[in-house]
Order: structure tokens, then C-alpha cells, then sequence
């Protein structure tokens, strides 16, 4: 006979429910059993109308984001192991509409991810003959690791700014933009600083820094804005004496 | 897209964080605690020492410093802090904060200019 | 897209006031914005010092009596808290806003955030000999 573990799911079915409640498991316990595992568990013994997003398994999707025990964690990442003994609490990332169950509307989020330009804007256009977009192993560091975003969006759910207005463009859509900004092959800084410059921008950012802390990824997205306010900050000075084009 | 002002408060922000935590510890240590409880000799921070010292020009640079930079820097923080505890906070907030951040520097580069 | 046949009715959950008290990491950033409200209080103190230093002798000593009542210590030690706390934080978080680079490495943030509490030894010492010694 296997230990067991209690998990509490925070359920919410819209046809039926006005709110969401708590729902409790016993799930079977194995030593190197991840929460996304134990959810499958539920799904396929328990309660099959239990909704929860997940694809690879092995933290590069971004899919399987939850809060566990009010944490913003990747399901996949996160082993039953270390919560022994104890129970766990599962609910949808905290910060977003729940859609169903954990499951929740990542929406406004992909839009702000959109609306910064998340592509190279080529100073000049070159043609395919006309070779490549060559990078030095130095330049390519100043962004590198702002690239490795899997938008998995528990830096929104990390974020109280975000909580309290929705209209901030939050961790991950800044830390993509300065990326874009940060390589050397891209022309479109002067389109992502009037981004980057509105209240909504960087400026709504109090660095509480539990974005960088909860990242599954070291993306760091509470550095990428501080620099990103840095840079605000030099171009505020520069537009004080350059009459506006 | 509208232009945020808040790089003017954020960078009097920084100095003033980079002030209160370099220099305002020994300075509240000396002036708050050491000298009221004559661990120093009060004689220290005696009114000839003081305004000699607040007359010259590099003396009264560093108190403006000390004053006005931890003041914005605390308003600062104040003000965003509104908004953290659930305030809607609007533009009145806005200005009693910083306003009084201004009136705090303002005061002190009188004085200053008035004992030169 | 037509929702008329949709059966969403996606739940939006309030943000309490309460927020910041759930989680140890959101306590202590609201410990870290709080110096501030000490950190203000001292201002004041030293600016209410400038204006008796200029009302004369007579005036200065009042405010140099005054800050030796034990509740006026009390307050500086909590002040000297506030600012200690202040300055751990400030300088964990400084190097996030300068990415130094040595060629293409980026230089790691325990060696800057040493050179700041050295920083502050040295500005503490030579206010210090200044204070005891000038």
C-alpha cells in the first residue's frame, strides 16, 4: 500500500458554479512524482472533469503554470517530495480570470506580449544573398538570457503591480522588449521606447522582484526592467533637448 | 502614447536611496543616538561647530543633500506605497507628496541661504 | 466570435487589501517601502535642526536637548533600523539596474554588492573622524 497525499484542487466550473471551491484528492505518493503527475492521477482515477493545461512535461512549454500552496510553480517542475509531509493546495496562477478549474484566461497576457514588437525590426532590409545578420558571442550576451521567456505567465501571477492594474505591461511582455531593444541586429528601438516610456511601462514597476524570484526559466524579468528604466530615464533627458520630430 | 514624468522622481529617488543608505545610518547613529547619549561628547555638535560648518559652501551642499534627497526619496516610496495598501491614488496624492518633498528642499536651501 | 451559445464566464478574483500579508516575500517589501515613512521622519528632524541652527544659540541647544529625551533615542534606534534595513535591500537589488560586462561575461552580483557595504564602512569612517576629529 502506497503513502498518500492530500491535494486540494480549487475547482470552478462555469455551467454550474457562481464561485470556485475546494475539492480534496488522496493521490497515491511515489518519490519522484511531480504535481503535474499527480494531476493526470486525479484526472484518470479519480475525477475525470478536472481541467488543467499541460503539454511537454519537462518545463519548456510554459503550459502547466498553478499556484501551489500560493506560489506561482510550473506543475511539471514542482515534485510532491518536497511538500512531505503536508498537504498540497492547487489553484489557477493567481492574477488572471479562471476559464475553468486551473485553467485560467491568459488573453490580456498574450496580447501585451504581442504588442511590443517581439520580432527583429532590420535597421536596413538585406536580401537572402546578401548573407546574414552576423552577431558577436558579446553582443548576443547582453540579451541572451532574456530570451529564454517560455511565457508561462507566473510572473504575472507573481506580480502585485499587475494585480492591482491590469493595464501595466507586466514582467515577461518588458523583459521580451528589452531583449528586442538589446540585440545588435534590430532598428527598432525608437517604436518599443514610446512602449517602454508610459506609466504603464516600466514606470508602473515598485521592483518587488518576486517576478525574478518565481521564474522557472533565470530570466530575471525585475532586471530587464530596471535597465529598461535606466534606459526611460536617459531618453527623458535626451527628449528634454531635442525639440519633438 | 503618453510619456510618463516619472523618470524626474525616479532618478531623485535612486540619490536619495543611494543617501539614506550610505550616509544616513552614521548620520542618525552620531546626531540621534552617540551624542543625546553622551557617548560622544556633546561639544561635537556644539552651535559654533554646527554653523561653522553649515556656512561654508561644501557644509551647507551636503546638508541640502542629506535633507532633500532622503525626502524625495521617501515621498517617493510613500506615494507609490498608496497605491500598494489600495488607495486609488489620483493626482492629489500626487502632488501633497511630492509637494511636500519640494517644500522640505525648498526650506532647508533657504535656510541655508540665509545663514551664508 | 459569437458567444451566444458560450458557456464561459470567466471568474475574476478580487484583490484583497490584505494582499501583501499572505506571502513572506510581500511582507518584506512592504518592511522595505516602510523605512520610508522613518527615513522621512529623520529628514524632518535634521530640517527642523537647520531652522533652530538659524533662529541662533538659544534655539540649536533646544533642539540638541530635545533629541536626548529617551522616546526621541527610541525613535533614532528605530530610524537606525530602518535605514540599515533599507541599505541591505538597496544594495541587493542595485546591481539588477547595471549589467556590467567583462568582455562578453556579465560580472556576477556578489562582488558588486561587496563593494557597496565597503562603500558604506568608508563613508561611515570618514564621517565619523570628521565628527571627532575636525
Amino acid at each position: 500500500m502506497a503513502d498518500m497525499i492530500e491535494i486540494e484542487i480549487l475547482r470552478y466550473r462555469p455551467e454550474e458554479d457562481n464561485e470556485p471551491w475546494l475539492q480534496t484528492f488522496q493521490v497515491p505518493y511515489r518519490h519522484e512524482m511531480s504535481v503535474l503527475e499527480a494531476l493526470s492521477y486525479i484526472k484518470d482515477e479519480l475525477d475525470s472533469t478536472v481541467s488543467f493545461r499541460w503539454s511537454c512535461r519537462m518545463a519548456i512549454c510554459g503550459s502547466c503554470g498553478m499556484m501551489v500552496n500560493g506560489v506561482p510553480k510550473l506543475g511539471c517542475k514542482t515534485f510532491l517530495r518536497d511538500y512531505i509531509p503536508g498537504k498540497i493546495t492547487l489553484e489557477p496562477l493567481r492574477n488572471f480570470p479562471i476559464e475553468r478549474d486551473l485553467v485560467v484566461d491568459m488573453s490580456d497576457f498574450i496580447e501585451k506580449l504581442e504588442s511590443i514588437k517581439p520580432y527583429i525590426i532590420p535597421k536596413e532590409e538585406k536580401s537572402v544573398c546578401e548573407g546574414e545578420y552576423i552577431q558577436t558571442p558579446a553582443q548576443l550576451a547582453k540579451f541572451r538570457q532574456f530570451s529564454m521567456c517560455i511565457n508561462c505567465g507566473l510572473c504575472y501571477s507573481a506580480c502585485p503591480q499587475y494585480g492591482l492594474k491590469k493595464s501595466f505591461m507586466g514582467p515577461a511582455a518588458l523583459a521580451l522588449l528589452y531583449r528586442y531593444n538589446a540585440d545588435s541586429r534590430d532598428g527598432g528601438q525608437a517604436a518599443r521606447m514610446k512602449i517602454l516610456n508610459q506609466e504603464k511601462g516600466v514606470w508602473s514597476c515598485t521592483f518587488v522582484g518576486y517576478c525574478s524570484e518565481v521564474c522557472p526559466k533565470g530570466v530575471d524579468p525585475a532586471a530587464a526592467i530596471q535597465l529598461g528604466k535606466v534606459e526611460s530615464a536617459k531618453d527623458y533627458v535626451i527628449a528634454m533637448f531635442k525639440p519633438e520630430e | 502614447m503618453k510619456r510618463s514624468d516619472e523618470p524626474v522622481y525616479w532618478l531623485l529617488f535612486g540619490a536619495g536611496g543611494v543617501m539614506t543608505a550610505v550616509l544616513l545610518p552614521i548620520l542618525v547613529l552620531i546626531t540621534g543616538i552617540l551624542v543625546p547619549m553622551s557617548i560622544i561628547s556633546p561639544e561635537k555638535l556644539s552651535y559654533e561647530r554646527v554653523h561653522a560648518f553649515a556656512t561654508t559652501w561644501w557644509g551647507a551642499l551636503i546638508l541640502l543633500a542629506t535633507i532633500a534627497l532622503p525626502i524625495w526619496h521617501a515621498m517617493h516610496r510613500i506615494y507609490h506605497g498608496l497605491h500598494d495598501v489600495g488607495v486609488h491614488t489620483t493626482r492629489l496624492h500626487h502632488y501633497v507628496c511630492y509637494g511636500f518633498a519640494f517644500l522640505v528642499s525648498a526650506a532647508a536651501l533657504t535656510l541655508l541661504v540665509q545663514m551664508f | 466570435m459569437d458567444h451566444s451559445q458560450s458557456k464561459r464566464k470567466p471568474f475574476v478574483r478580487p484583490v484583497k487589501k490584505s494582499w501583501w500579508l499572505k506571502d513572506r516575500f510581500y511582507i518584506l517589501y512592504m518592511l522595505r517601502e516602510g523605512t520610508s515613512l522613518l527615513v522621512a521622519i529623520y529628514a524632518v528632524i535634521l530640517m527642523v535642526g537647520l531652522l533652530r541652527l538659524s533662529q541662533g544659540e538659544v534655539a540649536f541647544n533646544g533642539w540638541l536637548a530635545a533629541l536626548t529625551h529617551p522616546l526621541s533615542i527610541l525613535l533614532h534606534l528605530a530610524v537606525l533600523a530602518a535605514c540599515a534595513f533599507h541599505a541591505k535591500t538597496w544594495f541587493a537589488l542595485a546591481p539588477k539596474a547595471m549589467r556590467i560586462f567583462k568582455g562578453d561575461e556579465l560580472i556576477p552580483e556578489k562582488p558588486i554588492i561587496m563593494a557597496q557595504y565597503i562603500g558604506l564602512a568608508g563613508a561611515s569612517l570618514v564621517v565619523l573622524l570628521f565628527v571627532l576629529l575636525a
